[in-house]
């Protein structure tokens, strides 16, 4: 491979463009129950009808979670741990125990990454400059969340009876796993914006999606900018803004100028029935947007080309993953959220169609 | 507002390098003179930084406000109303019981009443129906002493994993220990008011 210059690389204020594109080669995802019974039902690849799945504690539940999923994406891709070069993810555990002691049993080089729930989009930005930058064959990036844990360390004691406010999310009980390579494949990302932190002044931790919602607007209004490719883009997808941050999202994009209308989705707004399933505002969490590109959007951009929605032989995919940076004792001490949004540009073209 | 709000950001950014440059000029400015009017620009600086972040919380709030779905008052009350009141109506059949059957005076029945209440719902909890039964009857089922019950129970379950010691013995009154800590301390005052009275 020849050496590439690296000042064009960036568009713009602030877009990465990868010289090459990074195959998105396989993934797997893993749910819960409850998830299953949502939008998405039987496209997970597993799911875990119990919610302890046999484990002693909240967290080796959600380790195992995470530990299935990226099992699951190896052997759709033919590959054990050895091939792979990193290890990369997070989740929401108190120092990111369910990525790390996913890691100590994988046993390659682990880059362990706290974004909240834009850890994902994080990984896949880190992952992709790794591997464009010719330092690694494979990346694997992973991330979990877990109900029930999260409900732990962040609220109250599962078993207690209280009733949420409407503007509350769901955590997700999930995870999904992503084996990324240089080259380009049918998925590929070719360019990803890092975040910046953005801050307007909420406080309030059972509304996240408002907190989260002024990321994304700075992001993907950052990236229409830089690159000019919002006609060109078939789906924006934020991570987990749910009901009410969406509306304010979406809201503010058309405000600016920019024609969003029909082609903006919210991860969160896509995994359950919000109203049978009594989740108000939506899910959230690192295994929100896992779970639903994956068992989701990423197939639906291959089913659009196929049917020729649209008339193209490409689909494209702006992925934000949104991520409330806060922690339960600055809330309490009354600090804002600070919230983040990292986008990737993810592309299905089929394989036949695709010079060499 | 959009627009509005892009200038603000721009203009908070050149604040934000201003203030930089400031720190810098004053920590050399150190012990001279000129350290009172880089303090004072610096105050300056930071309170119009304050000033502009204060608008765009506000303006952002503004519009987060608007999409902000308002809680079903009247079916939560209603709810609320239900529920307490059938734990409530649960505790006096047992008063009513206790003094019927054993001849037992109002104290001691309401005792028993109360205790009654949270076995109950510390069974409840542990075989996972209270937190439903929670979740439809809000401050109806927190309110009486099941809530409290409920509160301790959950957190002992929760916590359980950590150990008796680090897990159990001390998450177990996270929830319930403001109730005992302000309660008693309100029971105390009032007692001293009502001997005063006297």
């Amino acid at each position: 491979m020849e050496l590439k210059k690296t000042a064009n690389r960036r568009i713009g204020s602030r877009t990465l463009q990868f010289a090459s594109p990074v195959a998105i080669k396989a993934w797997a995802t893993v749910a819960g129950r409850k998830e299953n019974e949502g939008k998405l039902t039987g496209q997970y690849d597993y799911v875990f009808e119990e919610n302890r799945l046999g484990q002693k504690s909240w967290e080796r539940a959600e380790q195992r979670l995470q530990q299935s999923a990226l099992e699951l994406a190896l052997e759709k891709a033919g590959l054990s741990f050895h091939h792979l070069s990193y290890y990369m993810g997070g989740d929401l555990l108190n120092q990111i125990v369910a990525t790390s002691y996913t890691a100590r049993m994988t046993d390659v080089p682990y880059i362990g990454l706290y974004g909240a729930c834009s850890s994902l989009a994080e990984g896949m930005i880190v992952g992709g400059c790794m591997l464009d930058g010719g330092y690694g064959e494979r990346v694997a990036v992973c991330t979990s969340s877990h109900h029930d844990a999260a409900e732990q360390q962040l609220r109250y004691p599962t078993e207690m009876g209280v009733q949420r406010t409407l503007s509350a999310q769901w955590t997700v009980t999930g995870s999904g796993a992503y084996i990324l390579e240089p080259g380009r494949g049918e998925w590929s990302i070719l360019q990803a914006i890092p975040g910046k932190i953005v801050d307007r002044g909420i406080s309030n931790s059972s509304d996240m999606g408002s907190a989260m919602a002024a990321a994304a607007i700075d992001t993907i209004s950052c990236w229409i900018e830089d690159t000019e490719l919002l006609d060109d883009v078939d789906y924006i997808v934020t991570g987990d803004l749910g009901k009410i941050g969406y509306e304010i999202c979406k809201k503010q994009l058309i405000q600016r100028g920019y024609a969003v209308d029909g082609k903006y989705f919210d991860c969160g707004m896509e995994i359950y029935h919000a109203e049978q399933q009594d989740v108000h505002a939506g899910g959230s969490g690192c295994g929100c947007s896992a779970v639903v590109l994956g068992a989701g959007f990423l197939p639906q951009m291959k089913a659009d080309v196929e049917n020729r929605k649209r008339g193209k032989t490409t689909c494209r995919l702006l992925y934000v993953g949104t991520g409330a940076l806060l922690s339960p004792v600055t809330v309490q001490q009354g600090e804002s959220i600070p919230g983040i949004a990292h986008g990737v540009l993810i592309e299905y073209s089929p394989t036949d169609l695709q010079e060499v | 507002m959009g627009r509005q709000d892009e200038r603000l950001e721009e203009e908070l950014a050149l604040l934000r390098e201003e203030h930089a440059h400031l720190v810098s000029q004053r920590v050399l400015a150190e012990g001279t003179s000129e350290q009172e009017h880089y303090d004072r620009l610096l105050q300056k600086n930071e309170i119009q930084c304050a000033r502009i972040q204060e608008q765009l919380n506000q303006d952002y709030q503004q519009s987060a406000k608007v999409v902000m779905p308002k809680p079903p008052i009247v079916r939560n009350v209603w709810h609320a109303f239900l529920v307490g009141g059938m734990i409530c109506t649960a505790g006096q059949i047992v008063i009513l019981l206790m003094q019927e059957l054993y001849g037992m005076d109002f104290r001691s029945a309401s005792g028993i009443a109360s205790v009654t209440v949270v076995i109950v719902t510390a069974i409840l909890t542990g075989i996972g129906v209270y937190d439903e039964i929670g979740r439809f009857g809000g401050a109806g089922s927190m309110v009486p002493i099941s809530g409290f019950s409920n509160s301790i129970v959950s957190a002992a379950l929760e916590w359980k994993a950590s150990g008796m010691i680090y897990g159990i013995g001390a998450k177990i009154f996270t929830i319930a220990g403001p109730v005992i800590l302000y309660g008693t301390m309100a029971s105390v005052f009032l007692g001293l008011v009502y001997y005063l009275l006297q």
